[in-house]
């Protein structure tokens, strides 16, 4: 993970050359990471239920680079960039996917429940909009205690239907907790697009802050600058005590829903249109414009990453059946009359 | 006899539905243009239109709660919930509303409305995605509950859950959707809360649902071979419960062992052991064993999750127990 001030640069909040190549290089880590579990997975070596976010790696990067590391993030059933960008390394992902020990989650979670609590990754939920009433509380834990810290839910276009998020929302605001709200709108919700889930049009979801009197920023999420620094100023006013923010970023999914999703209810047309135009990594190829050569050696630089996660992954140890019950309660805690002892 | 897979069993009584009724529509994410998160309603939308199959928000509270609006007001919703796990988002309704009205307006309104939903794991999704949650609706007085497990009997018992008037929740088996069986030519209405004898047996009585049905006839064609008789039978509906059916085979046997894909404790084996040595307590020459997932949210690395759920070697190895207490 490149940090923050490596990305920042100088001048004017605006994100220096060098600083742009280190969001392209994450961008490109998790996009060839996704491509590899995908491939995995039609190779029959990965079990369970996978989600991919190709063509949303900017909202990952982006935001999570505005982040510090002891903020914490909730993340979706689409978690992979998330969790990257966040700081766990490919290889317990990957490892986690392959349901090994060594994995972020050590073989309990799988890729809807990546967790890696030391880089501040709460944990992805499969529960749409499960995770966003929990960062409202890890927002009231830091506000009370006086921390300078704040809590990001992820969640999509779909979720903003939940009961769960307008309560969370409205809490929030209410509490005025340091909470960031990123809305990672890419107008499908599952195979229902936008125009059959939302009364609004897809463009101005962002009003439903104006519902909740939530200050509302917002930015094209295929731009990874833009989408850094919305979120450094979401974060500054987080921090500031005027309450939550919602941040609306449009993007676009590429693919399926879920990897083999044949998404026969999509338009092949829109779907070619939208990979040719809307591809975060591309428009940031040709801003940066990196020539053929540039681009393969920091193409192989990248894929050796991945490929070595997956020999982690494969080289790593499975759980005992056994294990399975191990984690189903905290250990009992010593308790007397006078409270609990540690 | 026409041969159907389960889930071309749910979708035929849907659209017979569908055909012959007007106030009947469906409700659910993703059932129209993808035909359904398990390709059940595949197809519908082309037949019946977008105000007949409409896709919703994902709004679970909203779908079950606009369900029972429209079925006091003599529609017959039939709601779709994605997975069982997300049904939790929609108690409320389901609980407090949906079982309550009838009894709360001294029986003026009714709420003929039909929650359709799947579960089941062995596919590794994880905790979220594969839980076993019959038990806890058939605790809710008001609701009624039916967990199918073949073509046939899914079919039947949805056409009647659909034209009985009051809220069924209606859970599918995930693993069965592929299962082939065959249906009678016509559709052939299973009335609620009639049990079904899968297998007839001597010594011992696996009393099983979803797909631990299927389990337990393997289980019991394997004891077979060392002279075990074993009887199976499907209550199909846990809400209202076929007790005669059920206290009848054991007081026969003089065993029994439930079995279901839902964790042990407070599952509906608990349910089914609490009536029968009630209304068997002198017949029963063994205690009831109970089958089922071990008391832990599901883990994902395969090795795990198949130690949780429960397996045909489980069934066996339980019958072999009540046999051994002869
Ligand atoms: C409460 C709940 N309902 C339904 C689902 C099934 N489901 C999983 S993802 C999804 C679509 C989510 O859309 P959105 O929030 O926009 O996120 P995206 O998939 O576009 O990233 C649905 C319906 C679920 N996981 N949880
Ligand atoms: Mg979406």
């Amino acid at each position: 993970m490149t940090t923050v001030e490596e990305k920042a640069g100088s001048g004017g909040g605006r994100v220096s050359k060098e600083g742009l190549r280190g969001f392209f290089r994450e961008m490109l880590l998790i996009r060839r990471f996704e491509e590899k579990v995908e491939e995995r997975f039609r190779a029959g070596e990965l079990p369970g239920f996978l989600h991919v976010a190709i063509g949303q790696e900017a909202v990952a990067s982006g935001v999570c680079a505005a982040l510090e590391r002891e903020d914490v993030i909730a993340s979706t059933h689409r978690a992979h960039g998330h969790s990257i960008a966040k700081g766990t390394p490919i290889e317990r992902i990957m490892a986690e996917l392959y349901g090994k020990v060594e994995g972020c989650s050590h073989g309990y979670g799988g890729s809807m429940h990546l967790y890696d609590v030391e880089v501040g990754n709460l944990g992805a939920n499969a529960v749409v909009a499960g995770g966003i009433p929990g960062i409202v509380g890890a927002a009231l834990a830091f506000q009370m205690r006086g921390e300078q810290r704040v809590a990001v839910a992820f969640f999509g276009d779909g979720a903003t239907n939940a009961g769960t998020f307008h309560e969370s929302m409205n809490l929030a605001q209410l509490w005025k907790v340091p909470a960031i709200f990123v809305l990672e709108n890419n107008g499908w919700a599952e195979s229902t697009p936008a125009k059959q889930h939302l009364p609004l049009p897809v463009d101005e979801l962002g009003k439903r802050a104006l519902a909740y009197g939530m200050k509302l920023i917002e930015a094209d999420g295929q731009d990874v600058e833009a989408v850094y620094l919305a979120a450094l100023a979401a974060r500054e006013h987080a921090l500031s005590g005027s309450g939550p923010v919602l941040l609306h970023l449009r993007t676009y999914r590429l693919v399926g829903h879920y990897v083999g999703d044949p998404q026969v209810y999509r338009d092949k047309e829109e779907i070619k249109k939208t990979k040719a135009t809307k591809d975060p990594i591309e428009l940031l190829r040709a801003r940066l414009e990196l020539d053929e050569d540039e681009l393969a050696s920091l193409d192989a630089e990248v894929m050796a990453e991945v490929e070595a996660s997956v020999e982690f992954a494969k080289a790593g140890t499975d759980p005992k059946p056994e294990d399975a019950l191990a984690n189903v309660y905290a250990p009992a805690r010593k308790m007397d009359r006078g409270g609990l002892h540690a | 006899m026409p041969e159907l897979t389960y889930r071309e069993a749910v979708r035929d009584a849907l659209s017979r539905a569908l055909r012959e009724d007007e106030t009947v529509f469906l409700m659910g994410e993703d059932i129209a243009e993808m035909g359904g998160s398990m390709a059940v309603t595949q197809g519908l939308l082309d037949e019946f239109g977008p105000k007949r199959i409409r896709n919703t928000p994902i709004s679970e509270m909203a779908i079950v709660g606009s369900g029972i609006g429209a079925a006091i007001q003599g529609m017959r919703p039939v709601v779709e919930i994605m997975y069982e796990d997300f049904l939790t988002l929609s108690m409320e309704q389901l609980v407090n509303q949906a079982a309550k009205h009838r009894t709360m307006s001294g029986g003026q309104v009714k709420v003929p409305l039909t929650i359709r939903t799947q579960g089941g794991a062995g596919w590794s999704p994880g905790a979220q995605h594969a839980q076993q949650l019959e038990s806890w609706f058939v605790h809710v007085p008001g609701l009624k509950v039916v967990f199918a497990s073949t073509p046939e009997d899914v079919r039947g018992l949805l056409w009647s859950a659909i034209y009985d008037d009051n809220p069924v929740v209606f859970f599918e088996h995930r693993t069965l959707y592929p299962l082939k069986g065959e249906v009678p030519d016509e559709l052939e209405p299973i009335p609620l809360g009639k049990a079904r004898v899968h297998r007839e047996g001597t010594d011992v009585t696996v009393v099983a649902t979803g797909r631990l049905v299927h389990d337990a006839l393997t289980a019991a064609e394997q004891a077979e071979k060392d002279g075990i008789s074993v009887e199976v039978v499907d209550p199909r509906t846990l809400l209202p419960l076929d007790e005669e059916t059920i206290v009848a085979s054991v007081k026969k046997t003089n065993r029994c062992v439930t079995a279901h894909e839902a964790v042990v404790r407070g599952g509906f084996g608990a349910e089914l052991a609490a009536v029968i040595q009630h209304a068997a307590f002198d017949w029963l020459d063994a205690p009831i064993e109970r089958v089922g997932s071990k008391f832990a949210p599901l883990p994902f690395a395969p090795v795990m999750e198949q130690y949780v759920i429960p397996q045909v070697e489980d069934v066996l190895a339980a019958i072999r127990r009540t046999v051994a207490r002869a």
